[in-house]
């Protein structure tokens, strides 16, 4: 009953969600047409999405008629060479305002970036400071580990308590899915002798993407919705873990695989060799673009279904674009599942070839 | 306007050092705190079920062997219990038949005895009464005799004719 009762309240908040954001997006481009004088210039959802799904240094919330937009401003954290640590909320930087010598790109190559600004007010290109800012998406993984840890934390607590009598409670609805991780992903893959070493990073990563995935679905409040999974830093760093685990529990014929392939001929070494190593490389690359392209992409989609109400400026079409909404949000509900079952599933492969005894 | 952060597809080194920081605490917390304790828990929980199903199962089979020597225990026993009676059947059937065997032969024995007794007894008898007649005849005879030798006065002339008759030169 409870879960039922949480799954639905899910739902419910990602649909109001998804309509506040849309409401709250609506007036913003508006005004911004009024102010410019451009009523008739069309709305440009291609700015639209991408700064919603893109990174940045505030958290907006909406923006009122007046065109003053309601963030929350995230700070920012610089290292430069010459100035050392930097620390300022970003709303100093905020409608292109120089601050400290810093400025935040908004055209040109470096969009987006902070640079140094010298005396004259000319971009450094040369000294681009280390931007270690707590950005919107390290707002989100941050709240998804905390969520993480509570859950699980007290999942270990309810474990304590119950020894080993059935299970209750949070245990019955997280429980299968960490039966399912060990034996539908790590026995399977890995086998029954070697799997244990790798339960902890393979549950990790499925719950941290998990929680990320379903916590971007949720357009509303912060620190939901932010595009996390489908940012590429971080899945590169997803995908560097697993590429650090399986090639630091290669055995030896795993690197024999690599350096002297079975039943390769020695004068075909020459070519194999570098296709194997690339192979090693390919594989958590892979990994890498797969989460953030399917993450970003669903997150696209639902984006371009709202962006619709705003290019044919026309009320009619809502009823469609929530219809689309709603359908599209189902399946990124399915999706932030099947990707955190993916994403583990090709990492306990790769570490199974990794470890395993003979081919 | 908002803040961008750097473009999509370039990982900003800022995100990876917080993600790194981020999932590598994650990670280090809840392989100490969670995951150790509830795989173990699992398992335990996993182990207790299989071996309360093996011990089940053995407890099942051993009753089944429990069962089947029990009735192969009852099965001797009314085997044994047959064959006891038998035997006292036959015991019986056989003392019967000796007793009776045994009688008849006392029997035979007995009557035998009475009959050759019977027949002492008539031998003896008829020996007695053949002396008694004997005897009574003498008597008789003596008396017939010893009558007519008085009144003829032939006795004296008999026992003469007698003493006549033995030589006395032959002793």
């Amino acid at each position: 009953m409870k879960t039922k009762d949480l799954i639905s309240l899910v739902f419910i908040l990602l649909l109001t969600g998804m309509t506040i954001s849309a409401l709250g997006s609506e007036p913003q481009e508006e005004t911004k047409n009024k102010e410019n004088g451009e009523s008739e210039e069309a709305f440009d959802a291609s700015t639209f999405i991408m700064e919603h799904i893109a990174d940045s240094h505030e958290w907006h919330l909406f923006t009122r008629k007046n065109g003053e937009s309601v963030a929350v401003y995230l700070p920012v954290i610089l290292y430069s060479k010459e100035k050392g640590l930097d620390v300022f909320s970003s709303k100093k930087l905020a409608h292109g305002h120089t601050f400290n010598g810093y400025k935040l790109e908004e055209e040109g190559e470096l969009k987006g970036t902070i640079v140094s600004v010298n005396a004259e007010g000319k971009i450094d290109e040369e000294n681009i400071p280390l931007d270690f800012s707590i950005t919107k998406a390290v707002v989100g993984l941050f709240s998804a580990a905390i969520i993480g840890l509570l859950l699980f934390l007290s999942l270990a607590r309810s474990y304590k308590k119950t020894g080993i009598s059935h299970p209750k409670g949070i245990q019955s609805f997280l429980e299968p899915v960490i039966l399912f991780v060990r034996d539908d992903i790590a026995i399977s893959n890995i086998g029954k002798d070697k799997y244990e070493k790798y339960m902890p990073y393979l549950l990790t990563v499925f719950f941290f993407i998990l929680i990320n995935n379903l916590m971007g679905l949720v357009p509303f409040p912060p620190p939901f919705g932010a595009n996390v999974t489908g940012n590429i830093a971080v899945t590169f760093v997803l995908a560097v873990f697993t590429f650090l685990i399986t090639q630091l529990s290669g055995n030896k014929n795993y690197w024999r695989h690599v350096f002297a392939t079975p039943g390769v001929p020695f004068w075909l070494l020459p070519v194999m060799i570098p296709v194997e190593i690339i192979g090693i490389f390919s594989k958590p690359f892979a990994l890498m673009i797969r989460l953030f392209a399917n993450i970003t992409a669903g997150h696209i989609i639902v984006l371009s279904l709202v962006c619709l109400i705003f290019i044919f400026k026309s009320l009619g079409v809502a009823p469609v674009s929530i219809l689309f909404v709603i359908f599209m949000d189902c399946l990124e509900l399915l999706v932030a599942f099947l990707q955190a079952y993916v994403f583990t599933l090709l990492s306990a492969l790769f570490i199974s070839l990794a470890v395993q005894d003979h081919h | 306007m908002v803040l961008l952060a750097n473009s999509l597809t370039t990982p900003a080194i800022g995100t990876i050092f917080w993600t790194t920081l981020i999932f590598g605490l994650f990670f280090l917390i809840l392989a100490k705190f969670a995951w150790k304790p509830i795989l173990s828990a699992v398992k335990a929980r996993d182990e207790m079920i299989k071996g309360s199903l093996e011990s089940a199962e053995k407890a099942r089979k051993d009753m089944l062997k429990l069962q089947s020597d029990n009735e192969a225990i009852l099965r001797k026993a009314r085997e044994e219990r047959e064959g006891i009676l038998k035997e006292a059947r036959d015991i019986r059937d056989k003392l019967i038949l000796e007793a009776k065997g045994k009688a008849t032969e006392e029997a035979e024995k007995l009557i035998e005895k009475a009959r050759i007794g019977i027949e002492g007894e008539k031998r003896k008898a008829l020996a007695e009464i053949r002396e008694q007649v004997t005897t009574l005849s003498v008597e008789i005879a003596s008396k017939i005799v010893g009558e007519k030798l008085r009144q003829t006065g032939e006795q004296d002339k008999l026992i003469d004719n007698y003493l006549k008759e033995i030589d006395f030169t032959k002793n």
